[in-house]
């Protein structure tokens, strides 16, 4: 039977739409306007000191949009001007500085893209299945490209010369919000990778994400991409604040805790199908996607079972994977209909394999918290819904 | 050298910024407090979230107990049990704390809520006061709990491309837990709050004189109040997050730890049937406490000099323009 969305002139193809300017920035339309970040209210005591969820389930690509990339607050959201702000470099420097926003502008500046994981990433998961959603339980995380000045470039011109070795040296950084929210970071990384950022994806960045400065520290945990960064200390040893002893620490099965737990290790997740992102073509040809990510490097393969690890193949990469940014993987199959148990493994230019969640609990034990990269399965049904499972 | 941008950051703008303190106690300001003093500096400024007994309320941060939880399923987590470094207390409280209220307690102050959190972990004794001189000597139970990060040496080689199965990796799989039945993810999904909105949207949308009759009713019977100034009421939202750790208002606003203050401003006191108030302020509203300016400017003072018993803990507004700035904030709230 003909179809009238075809046969019939369509008040589309007759009148006229917006004109320019209709929204001088644009939103989405309101058709996708289920791709939002959500939040899980039991997990804190308030939403100012909180976390919310990228919806990876409903993107495709590699690069989050900012309007809708997790956000995570210690005290609340702060609005700074651009002129209000000040970056102070001091302790073991030659001579302290302070710049402006647009002294800062005024560096060379270099663009990569990297993804920000909290540490906390999938933390819930540790006892067993709970949230049943890719974006709940994988969604504090975004990928952005990042605009800025390199860490380096400010501390060699407060000057690093009378401060000797720089080895066993440190940078503590703080932001310019009420939680201060401080961490240590070791001197050769200062000197690697980290960027002083104030754009992402092209514009400025959003007050949820540090406006108008924030720090960009690639493939390490997001608690430490201060944001509205106000403060560079050069230290002789860690400051051992709150967010890296009470918190940002994890516990094994003895009691004791690991610290200064920095990298986020190689993870992937299927993004669709997943509990959000049901089957709902029936058998046939499908497209079976999902995002693999290291802070140790490139990611150089993703595989993927859909027989809850008795056979695994290997994924497509849409790119060749970058350092410490996400990796789109697809995995094209013939959909038989029949329920499936669907898992991906990572694998990056370490040759790091990422691990079940078995073998992480056999060195870890069930206590911890942070740094949970193990994989994830879900267990899709022939009627092509899907739910976060755990399996033997 | 360099690129000559930015300028030389002045000794006393060093000094205001820079109050990390360290684990050997450098950045350590003078002064001292004791447990006595602490209890109710720490009364007054924390234990709205952290408990009198810095036991915790609700889902905030326990300071307290845990001994000998670490190793357990869920162990508890607190200065006592759990944190290394004693100067890490002093740090976060000096930066961080109170919540809504960062950095507005003296260096004596902190060290008297150190000493009183020291107190509630039973590592002091209830004469006990800390100073610089005496803070390296206190011993952190968990102290020696830490290791570096080992991972490279206890899990990389495990989980390796060697290790890595693609054919017959194991006979037989079953599921051994299913999220759907622990049921704890939200289940609000944008569709739904669009249909619903739709749903309420329908109904308000029809013109109805009845509505008009009753806001000119509305108008009439409420005391002629001016309308607040703009200004004033933005002023008020800024003051305002002195009090959102606790307090909510606006469309979808709950009660939280404090009560919810929409429509307050002008209305008899504790009226919300689901917030569970002090007896103080029980009292004072059958004696026919009304929240107008007058009443809400002597409690927003000094709340637990106004209302004997209160359980609001925040100490109170210092300058009158800010009250006056909050309560004009309040009022736009029905």
């Amino acid at each position: 039977e003909a179809d009238p969305l075809i046969t019939e002139v369509q008040d589309w193809a007759t009148g006229l739409g917006d004109g320019v300017d209709a929204t001088p920035y644009g939103l989405p339309i309101e058709y996708e306007d289920d791709v939002v970040r959500r939040n899980v209210p039991w997990l804190t005591a308030d939403p100012i000191s909180s976390i919310n969820f990228t919806p990876i389930h409903a993107l495709d690509g590699t690069i989050t949009p900012q309007g809708c990339a997790f956000e995570r607050h210690h005290s609340g959201a702060i609005s700074m001007r651009k002129e209000d702000f000040r970056l102070m470099i001091n302790g073991l420097v030659d001579k302290p500085l302070v710049f402006t926003y647009a002294d800062l502008e005024r560096f060379p500046r270099e663009n990569h893209v990297y993804f920000c994981e909290c540490a906390a990433n999938t933390g819930m998961e540790w006892a067993g299945a709970q949230l049943n959603g890719a974006q709940f339980t994988h969604g504090m995380i975004h990928n952005m490209e990042y605009t800025g000045v390199p860490l380096r470039t400010l501390l060699q011109e407060a000057g690093l010369d009378a401060v000797g070795e720089l080895s066993d040296k440190w940078v503590y950084v703080e932001g310019a919000d009420a939680s201060s929210n401080g961490r240590s970071i070791p001197m050769e990384k200062a000197l690697d990778d980290v960027l002083v950022a104030f754009k992402a994806n092209g514009e400025a960045l959003r007050m949820e994400h540090g406006y108008p400065v924030r720090l960009v520290v690639p493939g390490w945990e997001g608690n430490m991409w201060v944001k509205w960064l106000r403060r560079i200390e050069v230290t002789d040893q860690a400051v051992e604040s709150r967010e890296e002893t009470s918190k940002y620490t994890d516990t094994l099965a003895d009691g004791t805790s690991r610290k200064w737990t920095w990298v986020m290790d190689a993870k992937s997740v299927v993004t669709s199908p997943s509990p959000q992102s049901p089957i709902t073509h029936g058998q046939g040809p499908l497209v079976i996607t999902g995002l693999a990510w290291s802070g140790n490097g490139a990611i150089t393969g993703v595989d993927v079972t859909t027989d809850g690890g008795m056979t695994w193949q290997k994924a497509r990469l849409a790119k060749p994977g970058e350092k410490m940014a996400l990796t789109r993987f697809y995995l094209d199959i013939d959909w038989d209909g029949s329920e499936m148990l669907l898992q991906s493994r990572a694998h990056d230019e370490t040759g790091y394999v990422q691990p079940t969640k078995t073998q992480l609990r056999e060195v870890r034990g069930e206590n911890s918290v942070y740094h949970n990269n193990c994989i994830q399965t879900w267990h899709v049904k022939e009627n092509g819904e899907a739910e976060n499972v755990e399996i033997s | 050298d360099g690129y000559g941008l930015g300028r030389e950051a002045l000794p006393e703008e060093i000094a205001a910024w820079n109050l990390d303190i360290a684990p050997d106690g450098t950045g350590l300001p003078d002064g001292s407090g004791s447990v006595e003093d602490g209890e109710w500096i720490f009364s007054e400024n924390c234990a709205v979230c952290h408990g009198e007994f810095a036991e915790g309320v609700d889902n905030w941060p326990k300071l307290a107990g845990g001994e000998d939880t670490l190793a357990d399923k869920d162990p508890l987590k607190t200065v006592g049990s759990y944190w290394p470094y004693l100067s890490t207390v002093f740090d976060y409280v000096r930066r961080s704390m109170p919540f809504g209220a960062a950095q507005t307690l003296s260096d004596d102050d902190i060290y008297a809520i150190t000493a009183y959190i020291l107190y509630s972990n039973y590592l002091v004794e209830d004469d006990f006061v800390l100073s610089k001189d005496n803070f390296l000597d206190v011993e952190m139970p968990n102290a020696e709990g830490f290791i570096v990060d080992d991972r490279a040496k206890t899990e990389y080689p495990i989980f390796t491309e060697a290790n890595a199965c693609y054919e017959n990796c194991k006979d037989d799989v079953e599921i051994t837990m299913r999220a759907t039945v622990l049921d704890v993810t939200p289940e609000e999904t944008a569709e739904e709050e669009a249909a619903l909105q739709e749903a309420a949207a329908e109904t308000v949308v029809e013109p109805d004189t009845t509505d008009k009759a009753e806001s000119a009713v509305d108008a009439a019977a409420e005391p002629a109040m001016e309308a607040p100034d703009p200004e004033l009421v933005a002023a008020g939202e800024n003051v305002f997050k002195k009090c959102k750790a606790c307090h909510k208002v606006g469309e979808d606003a709950k009660n939280g730890t404090g009560p919810l203050l929409n429509g307050v401003v002008g209305h008899p006191a504790a009226q919300n049937a689901d917030f569970k108030y002090s007896n103080g302020m029980k009292d004072a509203a059958a004696g026919g406490l009304v929240w107008d300016h007058e009443a809400l400017t002597g409690y927003l003072t000094k709340p637990r000099d106004y209302i004997k018993g209160t359980k609001m803990s925040f100490a109170g507004l210092k300058k009158q323009d800010d009250i006056d700035a909050v309560i004009a904030y309040l009022s736009t709230f029905d």
